[in-house]
């Protein structure tokens, strides 16, 4: 079970940034640019508030799990 | 389990119901507070808002309304860190106090036709205090019961404090029909939506005097004699490793799925009648009231199961239940109050007041109103169809009982009473506040957004990309809720912990 919650870390990270890049990348840019006044409330949303603590907490999160933080023990 | 100590098992059982009596009605209160801002949306995007585009004021009063949400954790921070400082019971006073007067300022604030775009920076302002408080309240307020009472009997004791959230969105709803009803729909519109929020001032100041004659949280007291409190909360919770990978665990783990789950459950559920289903407004309020009423119980009996099976079983079954049912109940609700699903009967058609009415062989009643242009339709509901509806937000409030009525004692049971306050209140309310606040505000985006592109490609080709675009919104929530299911099976354990 220990090496499953070790090796599901990578996974945590990988979640992480793959969040961080659709939120930014197909989300909130294409918003940002829209021009539209209801796109920009959910672009600030993306960015500034669910960008930073999905990434970077899914990303601290798996690297704790990574190093065997969560282990049983 | 073995934590009886003679700390706690001198508080009484009479003792024990003042202390959850009194933490309760104060936590409900800023409930209420917090939502009545939610349930009077869109009577708000009218009055603080430019007039010009409707869509765009019914979003910035969302924006606004989630504003509050975002705040949380940082009302949590503050107040958690004051509560491990100088104790639970005066930090809740305190929020208490800040979220009355700014829930009665808001209910004093001048519209956009007086003051101009300064009535929606008041407002916002305001908001931003009720999410502050709120931030502090919670926290203080489980932490206080868990702290007073037996082990064996923890999670049954702060499901109390579980079921204000749900009792203060029904207070909040019947304030509010209450209000309407007992004046014409001009004068509600006029000024009558400010009493809801001025009432709240008048409970706050009951709930202070009874906070006040409280005692200190017999826990919190020892170990302040002992010179066991910590001198910085927020550098122990956050700043160890060992500590913060436990705040980390419990947002991923528990509060993010639990937080979506009420929120679809109990907010969206009334959204998405009213702005995607077009049910009536005072319908859809006595729908969501209905499937809140029956369902709040079931806080409790899930908080003492907890106590018996242990936290983690009960809040992953409620979470799994979501997942695995959110799109055909959603898809449900919307086909029961789709007219087009229904037999018209044609010759009860009439005109009145520039509406056209039209009737349904369910006893369903359509009202087509032309807006500058825009036809806008809203649905009353046949009774038949009436129950249904309430049966299936009821489902859902169930899923909400099973997250979040053990949560609060899972929380406490995680920290060390030095640090309790501060780490159990910030993944609480980036949870609640963060994930599960702004979801109304994606959630109505992500289904505006797949109508339009629907439109556009209807018009461009015939065939479009969304099969069901009014579905479009739940794939936040059940996202959200997997990555937690997945995270909480794998890395939380099922064994209720020692508090002391």
């Amino acid at each position: 079970m220990n090496t499953i919650k070790r090796l599901l870390g990578a996974l945590w990270i990988m979640l992480g940034l793959a969040a961080g890049y659709y939120l930014i990348v197909s989300q909130a840019i294409p918003q940002f640019s829209s021009g539209k006044s209801e796109d920009l409330v959910p672009a600030i949303i993306y960015t500034f508030i669910l960008m930073p603590i999905i990434t970077g907490g899914l990303c601290i999160f798996g690297w704790y799990a990574l190093r065997g933080e969560y282990d049983d023990n | 389990m073995a934590d009886s100590s003679p700390v706690v098992s001198k508080t009484n059982k009479k003792t024990l119901w003042k202390v959850i009596g009194a933490s309760s009605l104060g936590t409900l209160i800023e409930w209420y507070d917090f939502y009545i801002f939610g349930s009077l949306a869109i009577v708000i995007s009218t009055k603080f808002f430019p007039p010009d585009n409707p869509t765009a004021a019914f979003l910035s009063t969302l924006a606004t309304f989630a504003a509050g949400f975002v705040v949380r954790p940082f009302g949590a921070l503050f107040f958690g860190r004051l509560g491990d400082l100088i104790g639970r019971k005066y930090t809740f006073l305190v929020t208490l106090l800040v979220m009355g007067l700014a829930t009665c300022a808001i209910g004093l604030v001048p519209g956009y036709e007086t003051i101009g775009f300064a009535a929606p920076v008041i407002v916002l302002l305001l908001r931003l205090l009720q999410g502050l408080a709120l931030g502090g309240e919670y926290g203080g307020a489980a932490t206080y019961v868990a702290e007073h009472s037996e082990p064996e009997k923890r999670g049954f004791r702060t499901s109390w404090i579980q079921t204000t959230a749900t009792f203060g969105l029904f207070i909040s709803l019947g304030v509010i029909m209450l209000t309407k009803s007992s004046m014409s729909a001009e004068a509600f519109d006029e000024w009558g939506w400010r009493v809801p929020f001025l009432i709240s001032s008048v409970m706050v100041v009951v709930s202070y005097f009874i906070r006040r004659n409280m005692d200190e949280s017999p826990l919190f007291k020892k170990a302040k004699s002992e010179g066991k409190t910590s001198s910085n909360p927020l550098r122990e919770s956050f700043g160890k490793r060992y500590n913060f990978k436990f705040v980390l665990l419990a947002l991923f783990g528990a509060t993010m799925g639990q937080g979506v789950i009420w929120y679809t459950g109990q907010f969206y559920a009334l959204s998405f009648l009213q702005n995607v289903c077009r049910v009536d407004f005072d319908q859809t309020n006595y729908i969501i009231g209905a499937a809140l009423l029956a369902g709040t119980g079931f806080f409790v009996f899930f908080g003492w199961l907890s106590d018996k099976v242990g936290r983690k079983p009960i809040m992953l079954a409620g979470m799994l239940l979501a997942i695995l049912t959110y799109r055909p109940i959603y898809d449900r609700i919307y086909r029961l109050t789709d007219v087009s699903n229904k037999q018209e009967l044609v010759d009860q058609q009439r005109m009145e007041g520039g509406a056209t009415i039209k009737v349904y062989d369910d006893g369903s009643v359509a009202t087509l109103i032309d807006h500058d242009g825009i036809p806008t339709q809203t649905v009353k509901v046949g009774q038949r169809t009436f129950f249904s509806l309430a049966l299936l937000i009821f489902i859902q409030v169930l899923y909400v009982t099973m997250v979040y009525g053990p949560i609060a004692a899972f929380l406490v049971e995680m920290f060390p009473v030095r640090i309790r306050y501060t780490s159990m209140s910030l993944p609480y309310h980036i949870g609640n506040g963060i994930f599960g606040g702004l979801l109304p505000a994606v959630a109505t985006y992500l289904v505006t957004k797949a109508q339009a592109t629907n439109a556009v490609a209807l018009q461009a080709s015939g065939a479009m990309p969304y099969d069901k675009p009014y579905l479009a919104g739940l794939w936040y929530p059940i996202i959200i809720a997997g990555v937690s299911f997945v995270i909480g099976l794998l890395y939380l354990k099922n064994k209720n912990q020692d508090v002391q």
